[in-house]
């Protein structure tokens, strides 16, 4: 030991040793790379995605992780995936029940933003969006079902998630706080989707920007009546084939938790 | 022609050749040995250095190159967050004021994973392509590379460690970088992911400053952890591909830093603080083949070996425009 010390190592050990350093640098940085792919197959990567997302493998590989989309979403539904989703670092998924998309900006802004076509640009509508699949998973706890009425804000007071209200602005979002509601029935899913409201205006003669293109060719969500005890009226909602997963429905429910939610895992099925 | 086969060959790992002494032209050697007599200028110099060693100026340049760095960095924060759209978007694809950007290496991965180009993708390479060809390649790196510049003060810290014999540097073998590139190409082709922003400290960051901190980040507090106490300016010297993409742009490039043998005297004040220093094998003595040679395309024209040399004989040179002058 100690003559080694005087002795600088031999040149060829001290490459040889320089060379195994590296080797073992070099596998280290891979094999850390490399576990980003555990988030993936667990499917833990896996979420709702902006409008006009590609198949989610081929969403993953064409996504460049720049943020563009999140920057111009009006209601600032679109976040950034971490380093504990893997390979899904930096690609943007949509918190439903804290901020859905509400469409308010029309003309799909996080489309036309997308650099690499990650959110295919072949789509110009709402109602071609297919992000996923609204599905009530508790009906009893609904309100409609259980024949009650909602009044008051209806996520609470410090709720901090946006909508835009035609009849308040049609250009800005506001707080869903800002905006209580006094309903008879609660129907606030069926009266907040996008797609419905899209729907209502197309029926009334006043499509969306005056462009009959924005009109949605399918319903997507409706409440249907259930057999009233006592003439209580009771209705239940139903998911309809126009349905586009924007999570308005699952972000709006007043009920804690939701009594609809979006399956963004049938997006493939979906999609397909 | 060779010296380029040469610049591209050291880009990629190879140690720099040294001439043999019969390989130099005769008026190269008269040079040395002129220079060898002239005590009167050797003595001027260490008299100089000495002077400059005891009353330590700041590096000016530096200073402005790390302006540069962080305005560049906080338009894109400011765009976002003051909703000014100027430069929209993060360091691996953006847009400034509406035309597209790309990172290169990122549009790269993209490419091969997705196995399929937007018309966008192609403007947003097509205009960075040029842009950092024109400017030098990896300028990229030292001036606007937000690791880049962390990487700069953990060295600051690492050095001053070392200074103390707290710890040692580990040199790695530089063909680490060009193996690691090659391996994150073939991942992103066979896997359809982008495997390499998965760790790319740049994109990282760059996210991390316009959409706020997350876990992500402590795998770039880790890399600096290791450039501190283990080896000198790792990630940008032997591993990071984006590097060595840029560096391959600015190989043909048109700026860059120009060594001029004549009124060189090989103190070596260069070589201490460059980031990379085997493009500046050349100022050692015996090694320039020519009396003006080109720094090689792995320099990231940070230009503090300019600012080091006592005797001028680094510069920045844009050919072509010399001449416009």
């Amino acid at each position: 030991m100690a003559k080694s010390k005087r002795h600088p190592a031999h040149p060829a050990s001290r490459n040889r040793r320089r060379f195994l350093r590296s080797v073992a640098l070099g596998s280290s940085v891979v094999g850390f790379a490399l576990m980003g792919y555990v988030p993936v197959v667990t499917g833990r990567a896996e979420k709702l995605r902006p409008p006009g997302a590609l198949l989610e493998q081929e969403f993953m590989a064409a996504c460049i992780k720049c943020g563009q989309c999140v920057q111009v979403c009006p209601v600032e539904a679109i976040n950034l995936r971490d380093l504990t989703d893997g390979f899904g670092l930096g690609t943007p998924w949509i918190e439903a029940r804290d901020q859905a998309c509400d469409f308010s900006c029309d003309g799909l802004q996080c489309v036309l933003a997308c650099p690499t076509g990650a959110l295919t640009h072949e789509i110009n509508y709402p109602h071609q969006a297919k992000m996923g699949l609204a599905r009530v998973v508790d009906a009893g706890r609904c309100l409609a079902v259980q024949g009650k009425g909602f009044k008051g804000q209806a996520r609470g007071p410090d709720f901090t998630g946006k909508l835009r209200y035609d009849e308040v602005d049609r250009w800005n979002p506001i707080r869903v706080a800002d905006h209580p509601y006094d309903l008879e029935l609660c129907d606030l899913c069926v009266r907040q989707c996008p797609i419905e409201i899209r729907a209502n205006q197309c029926d009334a003669g006043n499509p969306p920007s005056g462009d009959v293109n924005q009109c949605p060719p399918k319903r997507a969500i409706r409440l249907v009546p259930l057999d009233s005890e006592e003439g209580k009226v009771r209705m239940a909602p139903e998911i309809l084939e126009g349905c586009v997963g924007c999570g308005v429905c699952e972000m709006i429910c007043p009920v804690e938790p939701a009594v609809i939610v979006i399956d963004y895992r049938d997006r493939k099925e979906v999609m397909a | 022609m060779s010296r380029l086969y040469d610049s591209f060959a050291e880009l990629l790992g190879r140690d720099p050749r040294r001439p043999k002494p019969d390989e130099l032209p005769e008026e190269i050697r008269e040079i040395h040995a002129r220079k060898k007599n002239d005590r009167e200028r050797i003595e001027n110099i260490r008299v100089e250095l000495e002077h400059k060693r005891k009353n330590k100026q700041p590096e000016r340049l530096r200073r402005k190159r790390w302006l540069v760095l962080l305005a560049v960095n906080l338009l894109f924060v400011l765009s976002f967050e003051l909703d000014i759209q100027l430069l929209e978007g993060a360091l691996t694809a953006s847009r400034f004021a509406g035309f597209h950007m790309a990172d290169l290496n990122s549009a790269l991965q993209v490419m091969l994973a997705f196995k399929h180009v937007v018309i966008n993708l192609v403007i947003g390479t097509t205009t960075v392509f040029v842009l950092w060809w024109l400017l030098g390649g990896r300028t990229f790196c030292s001036w606007v590379c937000p690791y880049h510049l962390l990487a700069e003060w953990a060295e600051m810290l690492h050095l001053k460690l070392v200074k103390k014999k707290l710890v040692k540097d580990h040199p790695f073998d530089r063909r680490t970088r060009t193996v690691l590139w090659v391996v994150f190409a073939l991942l992103a082709l066979i896997t359809g992911y982008t495997v390499y922003e998965t760790i790319s400290p740049t994109g990282i960051l760059s996210r991390a400053l316009i959409y706020g901190p997350g876990i992500a980040l402590v795998w770039v507090a880790a890399l600096l952890a290791f450039e501190i106490f283990y080896s000198r300016r790792a990630w940008c010297r032997y591993l990071c591909p984006i590097g060595l993409t840029y560096g391959v742009v600015g190989a043909t490039s048109p700026f860059k830093v120009q060594y001029h043998l004549e009124s060189c005297f090989h103190e070596g004040e260069c070589r201490k603080v460059c980031l990379v220093p085997h493009v500046l094998d050349t100022v050692i003595k015996g090694r320039a083949r020519g009396l003006h040679v080109d720094i090689g395309a792995d320099c990231t024209r940070c230009g503090r070996c300019v600012e080091a040399c006592p005797t001028s004989s680094l510069t920045f040179r844009f050919t072509g425009l010399d001449k416009l002058l």
